[in-house]
C-alpha cells in the first residue's frame, strides 16, 4: 500500500510520507514552478545556440565545442528536472550517468583511431 | 572423498509450475519465468544441434584437403551459418535464458522476474528473430560469415543478407530484455536479509552479463541497421568508393561483438562457481573478488574490441592501446581461475557429473585465455589472425568453456528443473567423451594455424591433413558426447529418479524448495541471514 | 543451517528448514494476501512496483542512448572526415524549421512533466489537458519535419535516387557558404575534389535522413504510447498513488527530447 496522502489540485512541494524503507524512493512533487523556470532556462539556452551558431568562435573546433557544450548543458536541466533526476535514487543516477558514460567509450576509443590515423597513415585517412 | 547419497524416494509437492496446467496455451502463453526458461532451453538446444551440423559439414569437407565435398559458395554460408546459428541463437541466450531466467528470481527469494510479460516478449523476439534467420538460410543462405564485414556484406554478397541481418536485430531486443529484466531483478526483488554480499555467484555472474547485454547490444543492432540500409538503399556508408569506411563497420560491430563473448564466458564462470562451491563442499575463496572481478570484465571488456582490426587499417596508436587493454582483461578472468582452484584446495571433491564438467572448464578456458594473450599481443597476432589458431583460441573459451559450463549448469540443475535424477554414469561417460573429443578437436588447430592454415578454406596443402583429420575425428566424437545427454537427459523425465528438494545437498535458495517447484516459487517468502556458501555449517554427510 | 541424508525433507511442509524465519504473517493463509489492484502479483507492495518500473525504464533508455549513439558517431567520424562537405549539407538545412522543432519538442518535455505533476497531485482533468498538447505538439513536430522532408525532396538532395550537389547559380545557401568561407570554395572551384563533394555530401544526407528518420520514428511511438495514456487516464485509470505508466512513458518522450537537443546542433548548426 502506497504511503502518500493525496491532494488533489494542490500544488505542494511535498507529499507527506513516512521515509520509505526502499533506498531512493522518493514521493518529492517537483513544483509547477520549477518546471516553468526550467523551460525559461531552456528557451534561453536555444536562443543562445542559434547565435552562436552565426557568430565564428573558432572555426569548426570552437563552434562544435560551443555547441556541445550548450546542448550539455541543456540536456542536464532536461534528465535533473523533468526527468526527475535530481530527486531520484542513486542507482537511477549511476545508471542515468553509465549510459552515457559507455557512449563516451564508443566515442572516445572509435575517435583515438580516427583522429591518429592522418599522423600515422595518411594514405589509410 | 565424499559421496553424495540420494534419496531413495521423496514424494512430489502436488502442484508445482509444470503440472499446474498442461495445455498449449498455458505454454504459450505463460508468465512463469520457470516455463520460460524450460521454453528457451528446448529451443536453444534445437539451434545448438542446427548449428552442430553445419559443424560437422565442415569438419566432413576438411577432412581431406581437397575441396570434394562442396562448392565454396555452400562452404561459405555453411561456416556462416554455424556462426550465425551458435553465436546469437545458441551462446548468448544460453545460459541467461535458461538457466538465467529459471533460477534468478528463486536464487533471490521472489516469486518471479521484474516484468514477466518482456519476458515473455523476449523469448517470441528469440523465436521470431531465429525462425527469420533460418527462413534466410534456408532460402539460398548467406555466405559473409557471422562478422558480416563491409564492404563485402553490404555491397557485394549475393544471398539473404537482409533477411538474416533482420532476424538477428530482432533476436537483439530479446537479448536486450532478458537483461533488463535480470538487472531490476536483482536489483529490487531481493527477499529480506539478502544483500548483495550474501548473493550467490551466479546471480553476481549474470547480473554483470545483463549489464554487457543492455549497454553493448544497441550498438550492433544499429550497426546491422546501417548495413540493411546501405544494401537497400546503394549509399555508401560503408563503401570506400562512396566516401565511407569499411573499418567504421568494425569498429561498431566489434564494439558490441567482443563484449558479447564476454555475455557467453561469464555466466558459465557463474554456473562453475556454484558447482566448484558445491563439490569441494565449500565457500568460495575469495567470494568478494570473484563478485567484484564479473562486474571488473564486464567493464573491462567493453574497452578492448580494437584487437580484432590490428591487421585491418586502424591507426597504429589505437591498435597499441587496445593491445594494453586487451592484457588487462585476462587479470579478473585469472583472479576467478585461481579463487576456484583455491576453494578445490583442501575441499571434500565430489566426482559428480557436474563437477566434471567443471573442472574440464577449468582447465580449458585456462588454457583458452592464456592463448588469448597470443593473441591480445601485436606481434604475434599479425601472424595467427585469420588462421586456426584464432579458431582454436574462441573455440577453447567458447566451446571448452560456456558449453562446459552450460551442460554442467543443465546436469546440476536438472533435478530442479524436472523433479528427477538423471543416471549419473551416463552423465560421467558423457562428460568424459565430451571432453576428450573436445581436445582432440581443436588443439590440433593450434598447430594449424600456428603453421599457417588459414581459417574460412575449404581446401588447404596436403600436409597439413593429418591435423585436420585428428580434428575431424575429434569433431565426431565431441559430436556424440554432445548426443548422449539429449537421451539420457530425455530419458530421465519419465524413468529418472524422484529427485527430492536438494539431492546434492546444495545451498542457495532454489534448493530450499521443491523439485520442481510450485509455481510462485516458495510456499512462504524466505528470509536468508547467512552468506552464500555456508558448506561449513552443514553436518558433514556420512559416506 | 543443518542437513542431514538420513531424513528426507517433507516437501509438504511449508518453509523446509525451520532455522530460517519466515516473513510471511499471520493473515497469509495460502493465497490470501490483500494488495491494491493496481500492484501485480509478484511484487511486495506499490513502491517495489514502481521502483522496478522506473529502473526497468531507465535500462532502456541506456539502450536507446546506444543506439542512437552509434549512428551519431558514423556521423561525428564523416564530420571529421569530410568538414567542407558538411558544412555544405548543414547550410541546406532549413534553420527555422529546425528551430521550430526544436521550441516544439522542449514547450512538449514541459507539458509532459506538467501532465505527471497533474497526475501526481490527482488531477483527472489536468492529466488529459497537459498529454494533448503533448500529443499536439508531437504531431506539429512531425508536421515540420514532413514538410522539411519534401524541401529536401524538391531541392534534390535524397541520396542515391534524387541528388544534385547545389549550384550556387540555383542556391542562395551555396553562393553564401562560397563567398564566406575559403576552404568550401576551394574545394568546390577544384573539378576532382567536386565530384568527392558530391559523394560526400550525400553521405551527410544519408546520416541526416537516417538520424532524423529514427528520431521521427521514435517520435511515432510515443505518440502512440501518449495516446494511450491519454484513453486511459480520461477512464479514470490513473491516481495520485498509481501512476507509474505516465511517469515512465514521460521519461521515454524526455529522452526524444535529448536526442534532438543534440541532433539539432550537429545537423543543422555546421556554420563554419
Amino acid at each position: 500500500m502506497s504511503e502518500t496522502t493525496n491532494k488533489p489540485h494542490a500544488d505542494t512541494r511535498h507529499a507527506a510520507t513516512p521515509e520509505g524503507t526502499r533506498a531512493g524512493h522518493e514521493h518529492h512533487i517537483v513544483p509547477v514552478r520549477t518546471y516553468l523556470l526550467v523551460f525559461s532556462v531552456l528557451m534561453v539556452l536555444l536562443i543562445a545556440t542559434i547565435v552562436a551558431a552565426k557568430v565564428d568562435i573558432g572555426g569548426a573546433v570552437g563552434g562544435l565545442i560551443v555547441a556541445f557544450t550548450i546542448a550539455t548543458i541543456k540536456a542536464v536541466f532536461v534528465i535533473l528536472y523533468f526527468m526527475h533526476v535530481k530527486y531520484s535514487s542513486r542507482l537511477t543516477w549511476v545508471f542515468a550517468g553509465a549510459a552515457f558514460f559507455w557512449l563516451g567509450i564508443l566515442f572516445v576509443m572509435t575517435l583515438a583511431d580516427y583522429l591518429s590515423r592522418p599522423h600515422v597513415a595518411p594514405w589509410a585517412y | 572423498m565424499t559421496a553424495i547419497n540420494y534419496p531413495e524416494s521423496a514424494p512430489v509437492v502436488e502442484e508445482n509450475y509444470l503440472n499446474v496446467s498442461y495445455d498449449v496455451k498455458s505454454w504459450l502463453l505463460t508468465l512463469d519465468h520457470k516455463r520460460i526458461g524450460v521454453l528457451y532451453m528446448i529451443t536453444v538446444t534445437l539451434f545448438f544441434f542446427l548449428g552442430g551440423f553445419a559443424a560437422i559439414m565442415l569438419r566432413l569437407e576438411l577432412a581431406t584437403p581437397k575441396a570434394d565435398l562442396m562448392q565454396t559458395e555452400m562452404y561459405n554460408r555453411m561456416f556462416t551459418m554455424h556462426g550465425v546459428l551458435m553465436v546469437f541463437f545458441f551462446l548468448i541466450p544460453a545460459i541467461p535464458s535458461v538457466l538465467g531466467n529459471f533460477l534468478i528470481p528463486i536464487m533471490v527469494g521472489a516469486k518471479d522476474m521484474a516484468f514477466p510479460r518482456i519476458n515473455l516478449l523476449s523469448w517470441y523476439l528469440y523465436m521470431t528473430g531465429g525462425t527469420i534467420v533460418l527462413v534466410s538460410i534456408i532460402f539460398g543462405g548467406l555466405d559473409t560469415g557471422w562478422t558480416f564485414y563491409t564492404p563485402y556484406s553490404s555491397q557485394f554478397a549475393i544471398g539473404n543478407v537482409i533477411l538474416a541481418l533482420v532476424g538477428i536485430f530482432i533476436n537483439g531486443f530479446g537479448s536486450i530484455f532478458t537483461g533488463l529484466n535480470i538487472i531490476v531483478t536483482v536489483h529490487k526483488m531481493r527477499a529480506p536479509g539478502l544483500t548483495w554480499g550474501r548473493l550467490p555467484l551466479f546471480v553476481w555472474a549474470n547480473y554483470a552479463t545483463s549489464l554487457i547485454m543492455v549497454l553493448g547490444t544497441p550498438v550492433v543492432a544499429i550497426t546491422l541497421g546501417l548495413v540493411v540500409v546501405e544494401r537497400l538503399w546503394g549509399v555508401g556508408i560503408f563503401d570506400y568508393r562512396l566516401g565511407g569506411d569499411p573499418i567504421l563497420f568494425q569498429h561498431l560491430f566489434w564494439f558490441y561483438s567482443h563484449p558479447a563473448v564476454y555475455i557467453m564466458v561469464l555466466p558459465a564462470m557463474g554456473v562453475i562457481s556454484e558447482l566448484i562451491a558445491c563439490f569441494s563442499r565449500r565457500r568460495i575463496f575469495g567470494y568478494e573478488f570473484v563478485a567484484i572481478s564479473s562486474l571488473a570484465i564486464a567493464f573491462v571488456g567493453f574497452l578492448v574490441w580494437g584487437h580484432h582490426m590490428f591487421v585491418s587499417g586502424q591507426s597504429i596508436y589505437g591498435a597499441m592501446i587496445f593491445s594494453f587493454l586487451s592484457f588487462f582483461v585476462a587479470i579478473p578472468s585469472a583472479v576467478k581461475v585461481f579463487n576456484w582452484t583455491a576453494t578445490l584446495y583442501k575441499g571434500s571433491i565430489v566426482w559428480s557429473t557436474p563437477m566434471m564438467y567443471a573442472l574440464g572448464f577449468i582447465g580449458l578456458f585456462t588454457v583458452g585465455g592464456l592463448t588469448g594473450l597470443f593473441c591480445a599481443s601485436l606481434g604475434t597476432n599479425i601472424h595467427i589472425h585469420d588462421t586456426y589458431f584464432i579458431i582454436a583460441h574462441f573455440h577453447y573459451i567458447m566451446v571448452g568453456g560456456t558449453i562446459m559450463g552450460y551442460l554442467g549448469g543443465i546436469h546440476f540443475w536438472w533435478p530442479k528443473i524436472t523433479g528427477r535424477l538423471y543416471n549419473e554414469t551416463a552423465g560421467k561417460v558423457s562428460a568424459v567423451i565430451v571432453f576428450l573429443g573436445f581436445n582432440l578437436t581443436f588443439f590440433p588447430q593450434f598447430i594449424l594455424g600456428y603453421v599457417g592454415m588459414p581459417r574460412r578454406y575449404h581446401f588447404y596443402p596436403e600436409e597439413f591433413q593429418l591435423l585436420n583429420v585428428m580434428s575431424s575425428a575429434g569433431a565426431t566424437i565431441l559430436g556424440f558426447g554432445y548426443l548422449m545427454p539429449l537421451v539420457y537427459l530425455i530419458w530421465s523425465l519419465r524413468h529418472g529418479k524422484i529427485a527430492g528438494p536438494n539431492p546434492w545437498q546444495a545451498t542457495g535458495l532454489e534448493w530450499e524448495t521443491s523439485s520442481p517447484p510450485p509455481p510462485e516459487n516458495f510456499l512462504e517468502k524466505p528470509v536468508v541471514n547467512h552468506e552464500a556458501y555456508n558448506y561449513h555449517e552443514q553436518e558433514p554427510t556420512p559416506n | 543451517m543443518t542437513q542431514s541424508t538420513a531424513s528426507i525433507p517433507d516437501p509438504h511442509a511449508g518453509p523446509l528448514h525451520d532455522d530460517h524465519a519466515h516473513a510471511g504473517d499471520a493473515a497469509q493463509g495460502g493465497h490470501g494476501h490483500s494488495h491494491p489492484a493496481h500492484v501485480a502479483h509478484h511484487f511486495d507492495d506499490a513502491e517495489q512496483q514502481k521502483d522496478a518500473a522506473t529502473l526497468g525504464m531507465w535500462c532502456f533508455l541506456a539502450t536507446e542512448v546506444l543506439f542512437f549513439g552509434g549512428l551519431f558517431l558514423g556521423y561525428a567520424i564523416y564530420r571529421q572526415r569530410y568538414p567542407e562537405a558538411f558544412l555544405i549539407g548543414s547550410h541546406h538545412l532549413k534553420l527555422t524549421h529546425g528551430t521550430v522543432n526544436t521550441f516544439i519538442l522542449l514547450f512538449s518535455s514541459l507539458t509532459v512533466a506538467l501532465s505527471v505533476h497533474a497526475a501526481a497531485t490527482g488531477n483527472r482533468k489536468g492529466i488529459v489537458r497537459y498529454l494533448i498538447g503533448t500529443l499536439i505538439l508531437g504531431f506539429a513536430f512531425l508536421g515540420v519535419k514532413a514538410s522539411e522532408y519534401y524541401g529536401e525532396y524538391q531541392e534534390k538532395l535524397i541520396p542515391k535516387l534524387l541528388f544534385e550537389l547545389p549550384d550556387p547559380a540555383h542556391s542562395e545557401h551555396m553562393k553564401e557558404l562560397l563567398e564566406h568561407n575559403p576552404r568550401v570554395k576551394a574545394a568546390y572551384d577544384d573539378p576532382v575534389r567536386r565530384k568527392g563533394l558530391e559523394q560526400q555530401l550525400q553521405l551527410f544526407f544519408v546520416f541526416y535522413f537516417c538520424m532524423t528518420g529514427l528520431h521521427a520514428s521514435h517520435m511515432i511511438i510515443g505518440i502512440g504510447v501518449m495516446s494511450w495514456l491519454t484513453w486511459r487516464a480520461h477512464k479514470g485509470h490513473f491516481s495520485a498513488e498509481y501512476h507509474t505508466p505516465i511517469e515512465i512513458s514521460g521519461l521515454y518522450w524526455h529522452f526524444v527530447d535529448i536526442v534532438w537537443i543534440f541532433l539539432f546542433p550537429m545537423t543543422y548548426l555546421l556554420r563554419h
